[in-house]
């Protein structure tokens, strides 16, 4: 399963060196949580402030459900931010 | 108190300048800044009053926090009837004039009657006079700064003054201060330019005292700065991104309106990102972004100083541009860049100078180009119309060619100063004006974030993201998550974001503050400078009384509840992909309930009863 993995802000810097415009390709050999994905690129979980997949927002209790990433998802993931 | 409980009247007709006494009876209801000088328009100007005659006045106001030692309270505002909506416009700006003008010991200014040839006015303290502007009349902003502070030798003046293009009659020309703040939308730079009013040039070393209980007033200010330090958002991610994070955000969510919001994503968001403003240049190897910057008192620092690559073809013939100056700001990029499909992020900051270097709105700017390049695509505007340049989506060289035109009022550029509403108009497409009550958009589509529509619908200002906040809720989570989808409860939230704004501005903080801060954080330090009881409940009263006043004065002008809407575009066609796929603004649902909310007739008219209720002028 493919899906693509933003990290924004204060959470660029734990791309790898390789990721282009904030995003890299993560292929998962079996279906796994936000939290799971999120903790594999060592992103604080309080740091997973806004998490966005397809642009829509996915509340913090709905992070633990392992069917929640689906092939060719974009999830985005952003610290907390605002600006206006 | 706080307030130095007096201000300066300038007749610019007879050039006459008069020292009155604040009325402290209106002070104790309306605060100050944004709402006090509102209380003071109303009652000395006419609502149908020529917004560009000499019988409009123009006030200069601060709020009793300005200049104090409360973190952002450098805010100064300009209150007038804008000549871009017909509606009354209230500007807010940051960076040093608001605290110098307290320092000087004035609350406000109020401008009236028209110079009969070009002044400016300076202050020293008690000192003020009027004095002849002819050798700046014709000058940039940036070059009339510069001027005064080699005439005055005084590096510590603060100088706030109009462009080449307010000069021109462009409608949404910003007063613009300390070089690039601006008090920017609604056209208010316009208005002081019809006045023959060049500049304001002040000094102020009396400090800023009165304040009820100095020593509750510094314990509490204490605390509530290590709030806005302990905070993710205002002690880190403004400081480092500015508001510029917002781009990759608003576009992965499906909510960046798009050359001239046919779109709602934009492919190039990345390139004119936050993010892309630290990433190092090919060439200089020196990121965009240099510094960030604060306004006078400011423990946020949310401000962006910026370089372009000198090797562009903006600015490669144009060392002057070459050195550091005001950066991109989220609107001001969304405007000039997603909206117009420009990618190119050194061309955006160098248009960003422009508008700051002769005094543009560039949020109104960029949406009048995007809907000048629909147009042009149509076939309707041609090269005739522009002078040879080819206006299409996407071109930098067209948008740097024709907003050297603009800043200056030449050529097409004069066509682009009347705003999207009137050019949209004048060939003949009104409805491919994206502007509420003839004021452009900012960047957050009504489709993907249903609270905005409703703001913008609403604002007494014509089309702001700065009446009503509720992107604060709807997409990041502050101060509780809502559904940006939804419309179901979006009149209680944008009315609660509209009094607390209005309370805001009326104090002389910042807005930026309330990513951290609630009213609760706020009216406690209002609370200890000012006299009277400023409780959170009497925070909110407050806002509500400014929002009514505004809006019955907009009524009085000949606006109606027609003027709530939004462009048939939103209304009807759907969101052409993400989230929000399909969906359209959904106004008719939220307005009937906004309207009931607000004590108002069906037809958004004040009632009786809620006059009374806020004790508003008859
Ligand atoms: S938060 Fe930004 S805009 Fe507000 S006062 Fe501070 S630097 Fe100025």
């Amino acid at each position: 399963m493919n899906i693509t993995l933003k990290l924004y802000a204060n959470l660029s810097y734990l791309l790898p060196v390789h990721a282009k415009h904030n995003a890299v390709q993560v292929d998962l050999l079996e279906p796994i949580s936000i939290h799971h994905l999120i903790d594999l690129y060592h992103v604080p979980r309080e740091q997973a402030h806004l998490v966005l997949v397809n642009g829509v927002f996915i509340n913090p209790e709905e992070r633990d459900q392992v069917d929640r990433l689906k092939q060719g998802d974009v999830i985005a993931i952003w610290p907390p931010v605002a600006g206006g | 108190m706080a307030w130095t409980r007096k201000f300066l009247r300038v007749n610019l007709t007879d050039g006459t300048i008069k020292t009155e006494a604040l009325n402290m009876d209106w002070a104790r209801e309306y605060l100050g800044q944004r709402g006090l000088a509102t209380r003071y328009f109303v009652a000395e100007v006419d609502p149908k009053v020529d917004a560009l005659g000499p019988d409009n006045k123009l006030i200069m106001t601060t709020g009793p926090l300005t200049g104090t030692m409360a973190s952002t309270g450098g805010r100064y505002s300009v209150v007038t009837k804008s000549p871009l909506t017909g509606a009354i416009a209230c500007s807010n700006s940051g960076g040093f004039i608001g605290a110098e003008m307290k320092n000087a010991g004035w609350d406000m200014i109020i401008f009236e009657g028209k110079a009969p040839s070009p002044v400016y006015l300076y202050v020293e303290n008690d000192h003020a006079e009027l004095v002849p502007a002819d050798d700046l009349w014709g000058k940039s902003v940036w070059a009339t700064d510069e001027l005064l502070h080699q005439k005055y030798q005084d590096p510590q003046l603060r100088i706030c003054c109009v462009g080449r293009s307010a000069e021109a009659g462009c409608l949404y020309s910003a007063i613009v201060n300390d070089l690039h703040r601006a008090a920017g939308r609604s056209g208010v730079g316009t208005v002081m330019a019809s006045k023959n009013l060049k500049a304001v040039a002040v000094r102020g070393t009396k400090g800023v005292g009165n304040i009820k209980d100095p020593i509750r007033f510094m314990k509490t200010v204490a605390e509530q700065k290590k709030v806005l330090a302990d905070n993710a958002v205002t002690g880190a991610g403004l400081p480092k991104y500015g508001t510029q994070v917002l781009m990759n955000v608003i576009n992965e969510m499906g909510a960046l309106p798009t050359r001239n919001m046919r779109e709602v994503k934009f492919e190039g968001a990345h390139a004119v990102s936050g993010e892309a403003m630290h990433e190092p240049r090919k060439s200089d190897g020196k990121p965009n972004l240099t510094r960030n910057a604060g306004c006078f008192g400011c423990t946020i620092a949310c401000g962006r100083i910026s370089t372009i690559d000198r090797g562009h073809f903006s600015v490669e013939t144009k060392p002057e541009y070459w050195g550091n100056s005001g950066g991109l700001e989220y609107e001001a990029a969304w405007a000039l860049g997603p909206d117009t499909g420009v990618d190119d992020l050194n061309a955006l900051t160098y248009v960003n100078f422009l508008c700051n270097e002769d005094g543009m709105d560039p949020i109104s700017y960029g949406a009048t180009v995007a809907a000048a390049m629909e147009l042009y695509e149509m076939g309707v505007i041609t090269q005739e119309d522009t002078g040879g340049i080819e206006l299409k989506f996407g071109s930098a060289q067209a948008l740097v060619a024709v907003t050297e035109l603009t800043a200056k009022g030449e050529g097409f550029g004069k066509i682009l100063g009347l705003g999207s509403k009137r050019m949209c108009e004048k060939y003949g497409h009104p409805e491919l004006s994206m502007t509420v009550k003839g004021q452009e958009f900012p960047a957050y589509d009504p489709r993907g974030i249903q609270g905005m529509g409703l703001t913008y619908a609403t604002s007494n200002r014509g089309a702001c993201h700065l009446r009503s906040y509720t992107v604060s809720s709807e997409v990041l989570g502050i101060p509780f998550k809502t559904d940006p989808l939804a419309t179901e409860g979006k009149p209680e939230l944008v009315i609660a974001f509209q009094d607390a704004t209005a309370a805001v501005d009326s104090s002389g903080l910042c807005i930026f503050t309330t990513f951290a801060w609630s009213l609760e954080n706020i009216a406690p330090q209002i609370d200890a400078a000012c006299e009277g009881d400023w409780s959170v409940e009497k925070c909110a009263e407050l806002g509500a009384r400014v929002w009514n006043l505004e809006r019955d004065f907009n009524m009085r002008a000949g606006l109606t509840s027609a003027d709530d809407t939004l462009p048939p575009r939103l209304l009807k066609d759907g969101a052409n992909t993400g989230p929000a796929q399909g969906k359209v603004a959904g106004l008719a649902e939220m307005l009937p309930k906004y309207y009931e909310l607000r004590g108002w007739t069906t037809e958004g008219q004040l009632t009786p009863e809620t006059r009374a209720r806020y004790g508003l002028p008859s």
